[in-house]
């Protein structure tokens, strides 16, 4: 019987394109991420200003500039590695996604000292106050996703080195860029709420 | 899908259920290992009915209990755990599964693909989700914890904070039924991302958006909403871990948390957990009535146009669950609104389904009965939804037995009718064999019976005053009757599952050949044979209309000649 599907008349052979399943998957992923980032936030925005104890965001937080300027150009040299990929420019897309790697682990060394200070020098844990509660839960939950994104591409970083990856998956590369990409975008609003609004 | 090797153990003999005892081991090996889409769709939906059977038989404790007044069958713990369970078995165990097995079976073959988009995040996903079950279930063992208190979760299934706080549960309980929801959830979450990248990426050539069948559109719909459902849930989920375990305070008013906020986020996801589990109901009444009406669907894009519809509008509804919490006018008006808007779209359906059916050549085999069922059943439901949207009713009748009823009128009446009608109806596409029309209409009649029994007297102990979650009660209030008249329906309901489940299996060997098309459908998963042989299609489908079975049976009068 399922041969028999073939007598459909095909006067029509134009080109039956789809879009790539690995785009369409992650984003419906960043989707479904971006409802568990709205919840976090939502609850830190809910919070501001409700903590009964010190230390509040005033006293102890400070803007982490550098972090965010590596984390956000690491978008520009993910999508130079991209665009090295597709045109077979080996050396290029290694240079550039070991430029990303780095810029994100800055970020993640920042995150650390802050974390450090905070924790030994003003005191706020995670079980301090309504704010230890929700900045750790908020930002560790980003930083996590960047830790993803980090191993993700080290991991390519580690094939492409051993002449393991290749142009045929920038496919694929597209797509776990497209999930750095998230992750930076995630780290605006995080950065507005916690730094900019919170403060 | 061509980078993809053969799974392991796939050989056609296994497929049709051929053990010999000397290779069972490997015919569990390859069950185990799979990543077909079919046999992915077999484990789900045989893993939901071994818990319908499990969630069912904590329901009939419940009525034994309840059924006369100052019962001491059950302790009150022991109730509070059962309805628990009951509550969060139905909806994460037996509701969702089934209904992302019919999806991984049926979807691919609609849409004439080989296989999934990801065959192995597929089987991750189930295993996830098979996992948070056995993790729930495991909490009646390990449950007691380092505190030796407490066994199964016992806080409801909405598990409102603060009751959820270390102070007032202690022990492991409440953590093993947040845990279990986060493993499940991980594992929806893959499901929802592969259906979509599925129907999106994988269709056959001629398959546009506009000539899916709309099972599939459905299910399209359902998942791009289960992606922003599942999600705040698991994100509730880990502030409550972080609550319980790292003394953190989302929800501790002692500290300036707000209970208020987890009541929230519940019914953030809870609401439109309700649309994830009854669109693919929908799904599975869209492709029924048809068939067994003779017709094509009545109003194609005004169905697709409504589900989408109910999807946006269902993300604004989910505070007409707390009216009763406390919230300004201006607030519940806007609830009160958004919740009688989801009519529209809702009753759009209705009108569709009734004029497909109207002036057709209906044939009464027992899943277009379920189908007619779920009809009459959904309407009423809907219309005492209408009566709780409006605030000040819900005032009087919140947290009573008539909620009880109306949900219950829903998920039964609604959602599990649609999917006893899908299971009766793709059965031969699965197994190759009929199940037994006469057992059907035998548990057909006793289930609607029972159902009617049980779920139209709660309306009237609801009115007259009998709320939830109580484990008994005192002989003088009037309820003793009607809870009698309950709880005799629900062992009925009861004797019709085990006719059914005895179809289930003894048509598995006895039942009659089915052929490739037992019913005279029109969708691509009938022109494959019966069960369809593990590559789908010999040859890739290519379709030109909605109904491309149609269009090869009747080729001087084909469909695309009408559609635009």
């Amino acid at each position: 019987m399922s041969t028999s599907t073939q007598v459909f008349p095909s006067a029509s052979e134009r080109e039956w394109k789809l879009p790539s399943r690995g785009r369409v998957g992650m984003l419906s992923l960043i989707i479904g991420e971006s409802a568990l980032f709205t919840i976090f936030v939502v609850a830190y925005i809910f919070y501001i200003g409700k903590s009964l104890t010190g230390p509040t965001p005033a006293q102890v937080l400070e803007v982490p500039i550098l972090g965010t300027i590596c984390l956000l150009s690491s978008s520009f040299a993910i999508w130079r590695s991209e665009h090295a990929i597709e045109h077979g420019k080996m050396r290029a897309f290694v240079a550039w996604l070991a430029t990303t790697i780095l810029l994100g682990l800055v970020f993640m060394v920042g995150t650390a000292i802050e974390w450090h200070k905070l924790i030994y020098r003003d005191g706020l844990t995670i079980r301090t106050n309504l704010f230890g509660t929700t900045f750790y839960s908020l930002v560790g939950l980003h930083a996590t996703h960047v830790l993803l994104g980090l191993s993700m591409l080290s991991v390519v970083l580690v094939l492409a080195l051993l002449d393991r990856f290749s142009e045929s998956q920038s496919e694929r590369f597209a797509v776990i860029a497209l999930y750095w990409h998230f992750v930076d975008l995630v780290w605006v609003v995080v950065f507005t709420v916690v730094y900019l609004i919170g403060r | 899908m061509s980078d993809l090797p053969m799974p392991i153990g796939e050989t056609p003999e296994a497929a049709q259920g051929g053990i010999r005892s000397a290779d069972w081991l490997e015919w569990l090996h390859g069950w185990i290992v799979t990543v077909d889409h079919k046999r992915l769709g077999i484990l789900y939906i045989l893993y939901s009915i071994f818990f319908l059977l499990v969630a069912g038989a904590e329901a009939l404790f419940i009525r034994i209990q309840l059924a006369i007044p100052n019962n001491h069958f059950l302790t009150a713990q022991v109730y509070n755990r059962f309805f628990t369970m009951h509550g969060t078995t139905m909806v994460f165990l037996v509701g969702m599964p089934i209904l992302f097995g019919f999806a991984n079976y049926i979807v691919p073959l609609q849409i004439g693909a080989r296989d999934m988009a990801f065959p192995r995040l597929n089987a991750l996903s189930f295993w996830l989700t098979a996992f948070g079950g056995l993790l729930l279930y495991y909490s009646f063992l390990g449950g007691s914890g380092l505190y030796g208190v407490g066994n199964a979760p016992d806080v409801g299934w909405f598990a409102y904070a603060p009751l959820t706080a270390r102070t007032f549960s202690p022990g492991n309980a409440t953590d093993y039924w947040a845990l279990a929801l986060i493993v499940s959830g991980f594992g929806t979450l893959g499901t929802a991302v592969n259906i979509i990248a599925t129907i999106f990426s994988m269709r056959c050539r001629g398959m546009t958006l506009m000539r899916m069948p709309l099972f599939t559109w459905l299910y399209l719909v359902v998942s791009g909403l289960t992606l922003v459902t599942i999600t705040p849930l698991t994100a509730a989920q880990f502030m409550l871990l972080i609550d319980r375990y790292l003394g953190g305070h989302f929800f501790d008013t002692q500290a300036g948390g707000s209970a208020l906020v987890w009541v929230h986020f519940f019914w953030i996801f809870g609401h439109p957990e309700v649309y994830v589990l009854v669109l693919p109901a929908f799904a599975i009444a869209n492709e029924i009535i048809p068939v067994f009406s003779r017709k094509a669907i009545f109003g194609y894009p005004a169905m697709v146009a409504a589900s989408v519809g109910i999807m946006f509008v269902s993300l604004g509804v989910w505070a007409h669950h707390m009216f009763t919490v406390g919230m300004t006018s201006v607030t519940n008006a806007f609830f009160v609104l958004s919740t009688m808007l989801v009519g529209i779209p809702t009753g759009i359906k209705i009108f569709n389904w009734i004029a497909t059916i109207w002036g057709g050549r209906i044939r009464f085999s027992v899943a277009m009965l379920f189908c007619l069922g779920f009809l009459y059943q959904f309407l009423i439901a809907g219309l005492t939804g209408i009566m709780l949207a409006v605030a000040p009713l819900d005032w009087q009748l919140h947290n009573s037995y008539f909620v009880i009823a109306h949900f219950h009128y829903v998920l039964v009446g609604g959602i599990v009718f649609c999917i006893f009608a899908g299971l009766y109806y793709w059965y031969p596409k699965a197994t190759g064999r009929m199940m037994s029309e006469r057992l059907g209409r035998w548990h057909f009649w006793l289930f609607v019976i029972g159902f009617h029994i049980t779920f139209d007297t709660m309306h009237f102990l609801g009115i007259l005053g009998m709320p939830r979650s109580i484990y008994t009660y005192q002989p003088d209030r009037g309820w003793n009757t009607l809870n009698m008249i309950i709880s005799v329906g629900g062992f009925i309901q009861a004797i019709a599952i085990l006719i059914f489940a005895w179809n289930f299996i003894v048509s598995y060997f006895r039942g009659d050949e089915a052929g490739d098309d037992p019913w005279d459908a029109w969708t691509l998963e009938w022109t494959t044979s019966s069960p369809p042989p593990v590559y789908n299609f010999a040859v890739e489908p290519e379709v030109r209309s909605r109904r491309p079975l149609w269009d090869l049976k009747h080729p001087h009068d084909p469909d695309w000649e009408y559609e635009g």
